[in-house]
Parts: structure tokens; C-alpha cells; sequence
């Protein structure tokens, strides 16, 4: 793969509730913050690819709200429906193709303008599970039960990781949660589906987030701080879930092997310095960091508990407080890639781990975690 | 550098009013599959698939994820694209883009839609803003109406015109055995049919259709593995302008002497990369997203096919029909077969054929470069040009 | 100059997208959901590339693409393979007063698993490769709901 890097970033700060911007406000405000960042005009953006989700947004074609915001002007535009990590995705692409030697790429959400459960209950058939009633919290419920039967993995392991993110969104002033909490405190939370409890679950956000991708030869005159992609790959894992051993995380690991190889990782233990993944709830930190191969199938509560994903821990997982602290959905996969960003600039305030080199970002869609998404970036080329 | 991408391989459901015979699932399988017949290979063989469909006509969210079991994505990449109506083209764009990449090298494009199984009408007008137009809008129909009395306005074209175009799209359908709507029409009868919102009456409008198309995109380093002659994109370019309702109406775009800036602007920037200069000579045949007979007569002046004004007459002359200089929708286009999130993926899929010389009764002589074109969205475009011979070098 | 961003009430539109929706099961859907409403029966489909019997059933293998052709009577009795007690639900979407539970099944003679609901268990008792068994509905319509829920087997006498 040619070399292509990360120029500019921008988030708005994810809230409950951002009543006074609409899609277009938020967006806007992104794609300004991330041409800010880069010492960009929009004039400079040569092509754009927006993402969004025309049920989240209440609207068919739903990125038809956010063109003038975007700045698609005159400009060749499309739309991912999907993680901002698949958006990205095909961002990179139209660079590699040698169309355009810049792309834009937004998502915007707004989780308080309608209800994520009768939402997330349109991911399932029609004819065989809808009405069943499931949907994104009761689906992760039955993934959840099986990974933690499989391996023996407890509740109080999951806790950990509430604790740990949350705690973490306080160094970050773009996150919505930030909590101060004790594993006692997350067990003794309400069930919403066991086993996942209220503070197991991601919390509903509204935000929105912009990155500016260019070619070696563009970046070279945007930035002295590159941030390049060294591999990105992602798969997708069968969909009724009754088809799928859901303790399984072979499409993350087929995503992952695809993405190290791309970006000559042959020991991601050694070699990957830092993780945003995506945690809408705390038992999928364990399972994703388990098929990025940064521990053992089953091994991610210990790898949790021994302290080694804190933020000063050998291999700090979502400094940023992760999906947990403000799941803006869609942006939540691009907010994972801009820290990334910003770690490996040294950018990243008072979340700043030191000496990060190589980083890793992952995006799901789907129930389940039923397709993956995996980007490998790094300082240097 | 980018690699070039050629179409190896097509895939098409019959179009039909309603399929109540196959799920959302079997009926991309049905198109997916004949597809990977076409090009001679399995789903093993692809690298990634790219899908596209507009939620709401089926209500079905994260149809990428759903499709797996019929799009063939099991343990592959798959990504959803939406823009409307121009979304089979967006999804051809994206499969042209994946493969350009040099990231995939083998890469199936699924468009579908089953738009018997709800409201098409009632989804449409959710795509504007709940504030200013939702509340006021009438849905596709309606927009439609406005851009042709204003395009009667500045040209004195005719309801007539139009008819002719309606006329010739259904006549053109009796050629293509896939097609959705066969019927015999004369201009009589489209002038007698019942106005939706005036000027546009029922004849002018396309249907309502189920159906699926799936297209294989291969790169340069592997079209020798597959049977079918490569049919080479030769360059992609689209604009999707504007958020509301009452944007193409500005004055300023008039002024500017841009009446229709995304058809305008994308087909412009494709004749520039190709080396286009007289586009109604140098390209053989086009297959156009018309949604409605007015968009033949005006789409031909925002694609340099005449001057301003000249639709009608350029219409009228023949030289879009079958045996004419550029004919226009062989396939009988949208307005005999609309399975919108296909729609776009058609085009392609039709040019290639044509390209490839495997059109059957519809195929047009010796066809070295082919327009395919998507609509939807607030008065966006997609344009794509195709040919017979490999680009001398890669081009976005 | 005024500041009329001060104490303003963000005016918030309320809707509703309202689009009927008809959904067909297809052939391979109807004859599965006919046999659940007319002789309460469960149907899966075997692939005979790979073996797999289907529940529900495909048309054709989402693996190798082969018609899955054969048609294969399962069991009404299965083994849970995961499961989880809801607590806390959108009151759109539950189908039965809480708590009740959803659990994969693998119905006998099925290779794959069958989302589902589960009821009448008591507390504690849910637990995976427990042995249950489907409830169907006095009233069947032809639809996965014929199957009222899933619950426990209990050995009678
Ligand atoms: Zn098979």
C-alpha cells in the first residue's frame, strides 16, 4: 500500500443531548475543528465521504442534511452507511486510487433525537427475529453470557473495565462520562439483560467528527506531524446469530491478521503501543482485545486486572475513556482513529501516553460485533 | 499509482412489480449468483463486496450486515453505501474505487430493492428536512413537477416532448427481456394518462419495481482470468449538491447559465479525464438514470449532447432512439423498471454488456464507449464512463 | 447588541416515521412458516455441499452458495446454547412481561442455532446445554411468534 496519512482531526464534544446543533451544526463544527488542525481550506479538500445512518437520523438519504456542512461543494462526495472506521476506509481508497490526493471524512449522530432500542431492533430479520423484540443490548447480553461461559470470564472482570474507561474520560474533555468508580459500584448497578448491567453499557451521545486523509506527496505539504496508515483491513462474520459461535471473534482475528500484515506487525504484543477499540459494552473490551491478538482467547480479564491496558500500563487500552464515555454510534469508530492520532502526535493532553509509536483502532457494525474493522497507524511510514 | 478496473462479470433479476417468491436475502443471492456464473468464478474468488439500498423502503438497518447470507460477504468485507437514487451508482464507484486502490483485486457490486414491500412514496419524504420541506413536500413526484415547468419555462419545450421520450423508453423495453414494464405506448396514450402533479403524468413516471442487479469489477493484473471481454470504467465523477428542497431552484445557478450544476459539473469532469469533446458523436450509447420522461429532454443539454433548449428537438430527430446517433436506454431504463438502490448498478451493468457486445435484441453496433448515469438525492448526479479499450493509464 | 441566544428554548419538532412495511417470507420462509402454524413442526434445509441442516432454513448455503435443497424435520426440543434474563426493555419491544428471557436453541437435527424467547424458568436455572422446549400458540398466524417462547424441559411423572 502506498503511503497515505492522517493530517487533520476534529470531534465536537459527545453530550446526552446537544439540543441547540442540529446534524448540520454538528457536522460543521467538526469539519472545522479538522481543517483547523490541518492548516487546511476546504478549498484544499479534494474529495469527501460522509458517514451516516439514515434510521439514526430519522431521514432516507440522510446525508443529503449535511452537504452544505460538509463542504461537498463542486466536490466528488459519497456516503458510508457504517462505523466511521469503514468510512475511513473508503476515504483511503479514493486516495490509493490516485483520483484525489485529500479526502474529508465525517459522521455525525444524535442518539437524543430518537430511540436506539427500537433502532437497533431494525438490525434483525424481519422474518425470523425482529419481533422477537431484540436488539443491540439484549443481542450483546446473549454474546456476553457465551464468551464469559466459555472462559470462565466473571462479571467482576468486566467491571474492571467500566471502571477503568470511565475513569479515563477525565482526562478527556470531549467525553460525556466521565465517572469515578469502584468494581462494587458497577456489580451493584441495575440489570438491563443479564449479565450486562447499567454500567456495563455505553451510554446514548450525540456528537459528531471529522478527519482530512492525504497522499505522501499532500501530507508532506499539509503537516510536519503525519500520522501515517500502516494497514487497515476488515471482515465480516455470518449474520443470524444463531449461525455464529458468539464466543467466537474470528472475523475481528481474520480483520487484525490482515491489517499486521499489511503493516508488517508480526507480534502485536511487542510491537502495538496503544488500543482504541470499540467497548459499547465492557465484556467486548476483552473479546476485541483478545482477537486483536493482544492476549490469550479468554485472557483478557486477567491482561484487564494485571493493570496492563491502564493508562500506564504496557499497553494502555481506550485512554480516551473508550465507547463507554459518549458512543456518539458511527463517529465512535472515527473518534477511536483521531485518538489514535493524537496519541502518536503527542497531542492528546492529559491522556498523553508516552512514547506511543504504533497504534491501533477498531470500528464494529452489526449485531454482535458481526463485522470488524482494524487500522493500524503509526508515526512513521 | 491506481490500477485500472474493467467489469468482468454481470448479474440482473428479472424486474418485476413484486417478489413474494424470494426474501430481501434470496433475491440479491439470485442476482449475486448469476453474476459470479457470468464471470466464470465462485464466491470464493471475490475479495469484497459493496451493497446499497435505501433503508427505508425496506426498514431493514445495517443491510450490509443482513445481506451476508444472499450477498455472499460471509467472512469477506463488505461495506454499505446510500445516496438515494443515485445509489446503484455510488455502489459502482465504490466497487471501482475498492479495486482502483490496488487494495482488492476482485470486488462484487449488489444494488437492490424490494420496493413492493412498503410505502415508497411515504419513505421518500422522509428524505427532507422536518422542518423546512417535510412538512410541505409531496415526495418524489412533486419535485419532479417543479424542475419541469421550470425547464418548459426557459425552453417552450412541451408535454409532448416528454411523451415522445416515455414512448421510446417503453418501446425500447420490448427488447429487454429483464425489463419490468413491457407495454406498447403511444404518445396518445401518455398524453391521456392522469396527471400525478401537473405537468407529469402517469405515463411520464417510472414504476415501482423489486428487483437486483450485481456487477463484478476486476483489475488490471487479473481481467485475463475471466471468459467475458473486460468493459474498462474510464472514469467515474459525481456531485451531490444541496441539502433542501428548494435548492436547484436558485436563481444564482440559472444565472450562471448552470441549469442542472450536478449532471453538468460530474459529466463535464469525465469528458475532460477521457478526452471527450462531442460527446453525442464520440459516445456509442447511454444508458441514463430518467426517472421521468422530462429528465430525456433536459439531461441531454446538461450532458453536451446539444445546446440549450435542443432536447426536444434532438429527441425528436431519433438520434437517441434505437439506430440513432447516440441511443438512449437500450434497456428501456428507469422509467420501465425502477428497483431503486439497483437502479444505478443497472446502467453500469447495461453498459457493460453493450460494451462487451452481449446485449442481446437490445444491443447497439460496435459500442466502444458507453455513459452510464445515477439520479437521486436533492438533483444529485453520478456519472460514469466505460469503454472497450484499457485506459493508457490509470484514472480516477 | 442583543443577545438572543440568551434563555432561548430550542424549539423540538416531534415525529414519527411512519411507513407500512409487508415483508414476504419467500418460498423457502413459507413453507417454514406454514409447517410452525399449521402442524407445529420445525423445517431446516441441509446443504449438500457442506452438510449443514439450516435453521431457519436458507434457499440457498451462505457458504458455498449451493441450493439447499433438502428438507429436514427438527425436533420441537433443543439445547440452550447462551441466553439472557432481561430486566429492563423498550415497552415496544417486549413480547412478554419481564423478566423473560431470549436464548439461542439448537433445535434437535439442527446444525445452527435459533434466536428465541425463553419463559416459564425459574430464577437461576438458565444455564447453557440446558435441555428446552418450544410453546407454541393456541393462535397461529404463520409467523416466529407461532412459537410462543422456549422453557425448560420437565420430565413428567
Ligand atoms: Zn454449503
Amino acid at each position: 500500500m502506498e503511503p497515505v496519512a492522517v493530517v487533520g482531526v476534529g470531534m465536537t464534544a459527545m453530550r446526552r443531548e446537544r439540543r441547540k446543533d442540529g446534524y448540520a451544526d454538528l457536522v460543521y463544527e467538526a469539519v472545522c475543528l479538522a481543517l483547523e488542525d490541518a492548516g487546511m481550506t476546504i478549498d484544499q479538500v479534494d474529495n469527501v465521504v460522509t458517514v451516516s445512518n439514515d434510521f439514526f437520523d430519522g431521514r432516507t438519504i440522510s446525508s443529503m442534511a449535511i452537504q452544505d456542512a460538509c463542504g461537498s461543494y463542486d466536490k466528488n462526495v459519497s456516503t458510508v452507511e457504517g462505523d466511521g472506521t469503514f468510512g475511513a476506509f473508503y476515504g483511503l481508497m479514493r486516495i490509493l486510487s490516485g483520483s484525489f490526493g485529500t479526502t474529508l471524512v465525517c459522521a455525525h449522530h444524535k442518539g437524543s433525537e430518537s430511540e436506539m432500542a427500537l433502532i437497533t431492533n431494525a438490525m434483525f430479520d424481519p422474518i425470523y427475529e425482529r419481533f422477537l423484540g431484540v436488539e443491540a443490548i439484549t443481542s450483546s447480553a446473549l454474546q456476553a453470557r457465551a464468551y464469559m461461559d466459555k472462559y470462565g470470564v466473571t462479571e467482576e472482570d468486566c467491571a474492571l473495565v467500566s471502571v477503568k474507561n470511565h475513569g479515563n474520560a477525565f482526562r478527556n474533555p470531549v467525553a460525556q462520562l466521565p465517572l469515578e468508580l469502584t468494581v462494587e459500584e458497577v456489580m451493584a448497578s441495575p440489570y438491563v439483560a443479564e449479565p450486562l448491567k447499567v454500567l456495563d453499557c455505553c451510554p446514548i451521545s450525540d456528537g459528531a467528527s471529522a478527519v482530512i486523509l492525504a497522499s505522501a506527496e499532500r501530507a508532506a505539504k499539509i503537516t510536519d506531524k503525519p500520522v501515517w496508515v500502516r494497514g487497515v483491513a476488515h471482515c465480516c462474520d455470518a449474520y443470524h446469530l444463531g449461525d455464529r459461535d458468539l464466543s467466537d471473534v474470528r472475523a475481528l482475528q481474520y480483520a487484525a491478521r490482515k491489517a499486521y500484515s499489511m503493516a508488517g506487525i508480526s507480534d502485536p504484543r511487542q510491537e502495538i503501543d496503544l488500543v482504541e477499540l470499540y467497548d459499547a459494552f465492557t465484556y467486548m473490551e476483552l473479546m476485541w482485545l483478545e482477537g486483536l491478538g493482544f492476549c490469550d482467547p479468554g485472557d483478557g480479564g486477567k491482561l484487564t486486572a494485571s493493570g496492563a491496558t491502564a493508562l500506564d500500563g504496557k499497553i494502555p487500552v481506550n485512554p480516551s475513556g473508550g465507547c463507554l464515555s459518549g458512543h456518539p454510534v458511527l463517529v465512535a469508530g472515527l473518534n477511536r482513529i483521531i485518538e489514535c492520532v493524537l496519541q502518536l502526535r503527542g497531542d492528546a493532553g492529559e491522556r498523553q501516553v508516552d512514547g506511543v509509536r504504533a497504534a491501533v483502532a477498531h470500528g464494529v457494525n452489526g449485531p454482535c460485533g458481526q463485522s470488524h474493522c482494524v487500522w493500524v497507524l503509526g508515526g512513521e511510514r | 499509482m491506481g490500477k485500472r478496473v474493467a467489469v468482468v462479470g454481470v448479474g440482473m433479476t428479472k424486474q418485476r412489480s413484486s417478489r413474494p417468491d424470494v426474501n430481501g436475502q434470496e433475491l440479491i443471492n439470485e442476482a449475486v449468483r448469476a453474476a459470479l456464473e457470468d464471470a466464470g468464478i465462485s464466491r470464493r474468488d471475490i475479495d469484497a463486496v459493496v451493497i446499497g439500498n435505501m433503508d427505508h423502503f425496506e426498514g431493514i438497518n445495517y443491510v450490509d450486515t443482513w445481506s451476508v447470507d444472499g450477498s455472499g460477504a460471509l467472512m469477506k468485507p463488505i461495506m454499505k453505501l446510500t445516496t438515494g437514487g443515485t445509489t446503484g451508482t455510488t455502489v459502482a464507484m465504490a466497487a471501482y474505487y475498492h479495486v482502483a486502490s490496488g487494495l482488492f483485486d476482485r470486488v462484487l457490486a449488489v444494488g437492490w430493492e424490494k420496493n413492493s414491500e412498503s410505502d415508497t412514496t411515504g419513505a421518500i419524504i422522509t428524505a427532507f428536512d422536518p422542518f423546512w420541506d417535510r412538512p410541505i413536500f409531496a415526495g418524489a413526484v412533486a419535485g419532479l413537477a417543479l424542475e419541469a415547468t421550470q425547464y418548459m419555462h426557459l425552453t417552450g419545450a412541451t408535454e409532448e416532448d416528454a411523451a415522445y421520450v416515455a414512448v421510446r423508453e417503453r418501446r425500447h423495453a420490448l427488447n429487454n427481456p429483464f425489463a419490468h414494464l413491457h407495454i406498447n405506448l403511444t404518445i396518445e396514450d401518455v398524453m391521456n394518462s392522469p396527471y400525478l402533479s401537473w405537468p407529469v403524468k402517469m405515463g411520464d413516471m417510472c414504476p415501482r419495481t423489486d428487483g437486483a442487479c450485481a456487477v463484478v469489477f476486476a483489475s488490471e493484473d487479473v481481467v485475463e482470468e475471466f471468459p467475458n471481454k473486460p468493459a474498462w470504467i474510464l472514469a467515474v465523477a459525481d456531485r451531490h449538491l444541496w441539502a433542501y428542497t428548494s435548492d436547484p431552484y436558485v436563481n444564482q445557478a440559472i444565472e450562471n447559465g448552470w441549469w442542472f450544476p450536478a449532471l453538468e459539473w460530474s459529466a463535464r469532469e469525465v469528458y475532460d479525464k477521457v478526452g471527450i469533446k462531442d460527446p453525442l458523436k464520440e459516445i456509442d450509447v447511454a444508458e441514463l438514470y430518467l426517472p421521468y420522461s422530462f429528465a430525456g429532454l433536459r439531461y441531454m443539454e446538461s450532458l453536451g449532447f446539444c445546446e440549450r433548449g435542443g432536447g426536444p428537438d434532438l429527441v425528436r430527430s431519433g438520434a437517441t432512439d434505437m439506430g440513432g446517433e447516440c441511443p438512449v436506454n437500450p434497456s428501456g431504463g428507469v422509467m420501465s423498471s425502477n428497483a431503486i438502490g439497483a437502479t444505478g448498478l443497472l446502467r453500469v451493468a447495461e453498459c457493460a454488456l453493450q460494451i462487451q457486445g452481449r446485449a442481446g435484441d437490445r444491443q447497439v453496433p460496435d459500442v466502444k464507449i458507453a455513459l452510464a448515469t445515477g439520479f437521486g438525492g436533492c438533483f444529485w448526479s453520478d456519472v460514469l464512463l466505460m469503454g472497450r479499450e484499457m485506459p493508457e493509464k490509470p484514472r480516477g | 447588541m442583543e443577545d438572543w441566544r440568551k434563555d432561548q428554548e430550542i424549539v423540538v419538532m416531534e415525529g414519527r416515521i411512519k411507513v407500512p412495511y409487508r415483508w414476504a417470507a419467500g418460498e423457502v420462509g413459507t413453507r417454514y412458516l406454514q409447517a410452525l402454524r399449521d402442524e407445529m413442526r420445525f423445517l431446516g434445509t441441509r446443504c449438500p455441499g457442506c452438510g449443514i441442516v439450516y435453521h431457519p432454513p436458507r434457499r440457498n448455503c451462505p457458504d458455498c452458495e449451493r441450493e439447499c435443497g433438502e428438507w429436514v424435520e427438527l425436533g420441537e426440543r433443543g439445547t440452550l446454547l447462551t441466553y439472557t434474563v432481561v430486566r429492563r426493555h423498550h415497552p415496544q419491544l417486549s413480547p412478554l412481561p419481564l423478566p423473560f428471557g431470549y436464548g439461542i436453541v439448537r433445535l434437535e437435527g439442527a446444525d445452527t442455532g435459533f434466536l428465541h424467547l425463553l419463559y416459564e424458568f425459574q430464577e437461576g436455572e438458565l444455564r447453557a446445554g440446558l435441555p428446552v422446549e418450544a410453546v407454541f400458540a393456541q393462535e397461529r398466524e404463520g409467523s416466529v411468534l407461532d412459537v410462543r417462547y422456549f422453557r425448560p424441559v420437565r420430565e413428567v411423572g
